[in-house]
């Protein structure tokens, strides 16, 4: 009973909601808005990505385009050399691990260095630049993996996932991408409550603390950077199998900065939050873009600006938090959490 | 010879590259633990407001200076609109910044459209043996030499220098012996910032005048200051030493994109080894005898 109530938050309403309308949405449109809405939550796990290390672990990463971009492309050569169906889904699995090996091996060496804060952000920026202006310079023949040729700024172009022989295309696809993403932000949310999410949420507060109450700290972060430079690569596989289509400009700058503004604007600490801002905002950013596309980027600029200044926690969160207080009374999440700032505060003195 | 003078002249170009990019970014980093991701856009807007001015007739020199002054400007109202309201937030400013600098380069795209007439470089060319060079890279080297001068002189020599350094020193004893720290914080960000303008003013000339201009710059200017860590006038021109050799021989070598790999791959090794960069092996040795002061 006691249980049962406190799933009664606005937060899991909110998923409910969210599950049933994504579930009964395809029912009531057309062929295209469907295949839209399937390209929205491929690149909504890359904001569920960044929610989950961002917000529960307080690592900011700007690599998360980086590792999109590596899912994408390993996706892409994997299923181009070794063809047929059954390869698409062994290449879904491929470029998930090359992106959660690249994270773990980038982790190790910042996070076993010592190097957090502002300085992995620094650094997960610079690997997305660099794997853009690398990846930008493979439009010659000689950069050819097998039969995969990564065709610099004309793209890759990718094989779909398919079953049989028929690629996955419409509702089923539509289907498959919803299991994917509601499959993932269940597995981060049950991560998140676990001894070992717990353990992240103290070692975002206070490092040295949580190592002595015998956390492996360092070894903590690489796993979580590990899984969710995973979930990013995930994002990147079926994007590049749902366009059968991969370019560098996929991890460049304007794509990097994206996912921090979704999260940023719905609010880091919940992973809810970030799911459904980055939906709403993509849907967004696509009505603008047929508008004027350079308007949506500062609109969202000057959005995600006003989040952090004025609503820390996040628009989505903020109403979280409201509908908390008014309806279910009950202190909403973000008065349970330590608050952060006195930490960083105190780190900042000390 | 030839050869020698050609790997001496790329190692300066790489050099003045890197010092030039990071200069502005350290000094905010070292004085207020923040790093400005709005850093590319800086140099962008110092780029811009040098090319309007040179173009419209403005002394090349002039317009450079227009361009520090302006970027200073900008910056110093950053500062106390947005990033005051973030202390102890750092990874919200980095979040905050990095908005700012979105907002900047599309809205350059949108005032000005995808590109600029840029100004020529100005000095010619010389040639040592068959290859041909450009005084306008020497003199860039020339120029960052003697930023790092000034920049000693100001921090070591000035009232603001002292002020600044009992800051970083210590914020809070610095403000009970009555420095206005929150307005040392605003004059060291319009300092930074006004560096980013002077670069991105000084490489307009050699490069195209697009929004994204300073996306050119920024991975430079990281990988520089994480090496080189919080201390802007020792760590970063070491730093930009010790990258622009790799740049330069991996860059003449195999070319632009693989010089900035072997940067970042440089950079990663680094940071394993040294977490707070140059100045804090630097600091680290300093402190050898008596290890009072807790590392970071």
């Amino acid at each position: 009973m006691r249980r049962g109530a406190a799933l009664l938050r606005a937060e899991n309403v909110a998923f409910v909601v969210f599950l049933a309308f994504m579930l009964v949405y395809p029912l009531t449109t057309d062929e295209f808005s469907i295949l839209n809405t399937a390209y929205f939550m491929a690149i909504t796990l890359m904001a569920l990505s960044l929610a989950m290390i961002w917000g529960k672990a307080g690592i900011l990463s700007f690599g998360q385009t980086a590792f999109f971009g590596i899912g994408g492309y390993l996706y892409g050569i994997y299923t181009l050399n070794v063809l047929g169906a059954g390869a698409t889904w062994v290449g879904i699995l491929v470029g998930v691990l090359a992106g959660a090996l690249t994270a773990a091996v980038l982790g190790y060496f910042m996070f076993y260095g010592g190097v957090n804060d502002v300085f992995v952000g620094l650094t997960t920026l610079a690997l997305t630049l660099v794997l853009q202006t690398f990846m930008a310079q493979t439009a010659g023949p000689e950069w050819t993996v097998g039969e995969a040729r990564l065709n610099g700024y004309n793209g890759m172009y990718t094989p779909q996932i398919s079953v049989g022989d028929i690629p996955l295309f419409g509702r089923p696809l539509y289907f498959l991408y919803l299991g994917i993403l509601v499959g993932v932000y269940l597995l981060l949310r049950w991560l998140a409550g676990t001894r070992w999410g717990y353990g992240l949420l103290a070692l975002q507060e206070n490092r040295p603390r949580t190592e002595t109450f015998g956390y492996n700290v360092r070894l903590m972060q690489v796993q979580v950077f590990a899984l969710a430079g995973g979930v990013a690569a995930l994002s990147g596989v079926l994007y590049a199998s749902w366009g059968s289509y991969i370019d560098p400009s996929s991890m460049g700058l304007t794509a990097a900065i994206t996912p921090v503004i979704y999260v940023a604007i719905g609010g880091r600490r919940s992973l809810t939050a970030a799911m459904i801002s980055s939906m709403v905002l993509l849907k967004l950013s696509q009505s603008l873009a047929s508008e004027a596309p350079q308007y949506a980027l500062v609109i969202f600029g000057v959005l995600a600006l006003l989040a952090v200044l004025f609503v820390p926690e996040g628009f989505v969160v903020a109403i979280f938090n409201a509908l908390d207080r008014w309806i279910f009374r009950r202190p909403s999440a973000g008065e349970r959490v330590a608050p952060s700032e006195v930490a960083a505060d105190a780190r900042r003195a000390g | 010879m030839d050869g020698v003078f050609n790997a001496l002249y790329q190692f300066q170009v790489s050099f003045s590259l890197l010092l030039l990019s990071a200069i502005g970014l350290a000094v905010i980093f070292g004085m207020m633990g923040v790093i400005n991701l709005a850093h590319g856009e800086f140099m962008m807007l110092g780029a811009y407001i040098t090319t309007i001015a040179g173009t419209n007739g403005a002394p090349l020199a002039l317009a450079m200076l227009l361009g520090a002054l302006g970027v200073g400007l900008f910056g110093a109202v950053m500062e106390i609109v947005v990033v005051r309201r973030l202390y102890g937030r750092l990874l919200d400013t980095v979040a905050a910044t990095w908005a700012v600098g979105l907002i900047l380069s599309q809205g350059t795209l949108i005032l000005t459209g995808p590109s600029m007439q840029g100004i020529s470089s100005p000095f010619g060319s010389f040639s040592v043996g068959a290859t041909s060079y450009s005084w306008y890279r020497v003199a860039l080297g020339l120029v960052s030499v003697a930023l790092l001068i000034g920049l000693y002189l100001l921090f070591m020599k000035t009232k603001y220098g002292l002020r600044a350094r009992a800051t970083i020193q210590n914020p809070s004893i610095a403000r009970a012996l009555g420095v206005d720290t929150p307005r040392m914080y605003t004059i060291t960000f319009a300092l930074g910032s006004a560096l980013a303008g002077l670069a991105g003013g000084l490489f307009a000339p050699t490069a195209t005048i697009v929004p994204f201009f300073g996306v050119n710059y920024i991975v430079e200017a990281f990988v520089t200051v994480i090496v080189g860590g919080a201390n802007a006038l020792v760590g970063t021109p070491i730093a930009a030493a010790l990258l622009g050799a790799v740049n330069a021989a991996l860059g003449t070598e195999f070319g632009l994109y693989i010089g900035r790999v072997g940067l970042l791959l440089t950079t990663i090794v680094i940071i394993r080894v040294l977490p707070d960069g140059i100045s804090g092996l630097i600091d680290r040795w300093r402190m050898r005898p008596t290890d009072s002061r807790s590392g970071r």
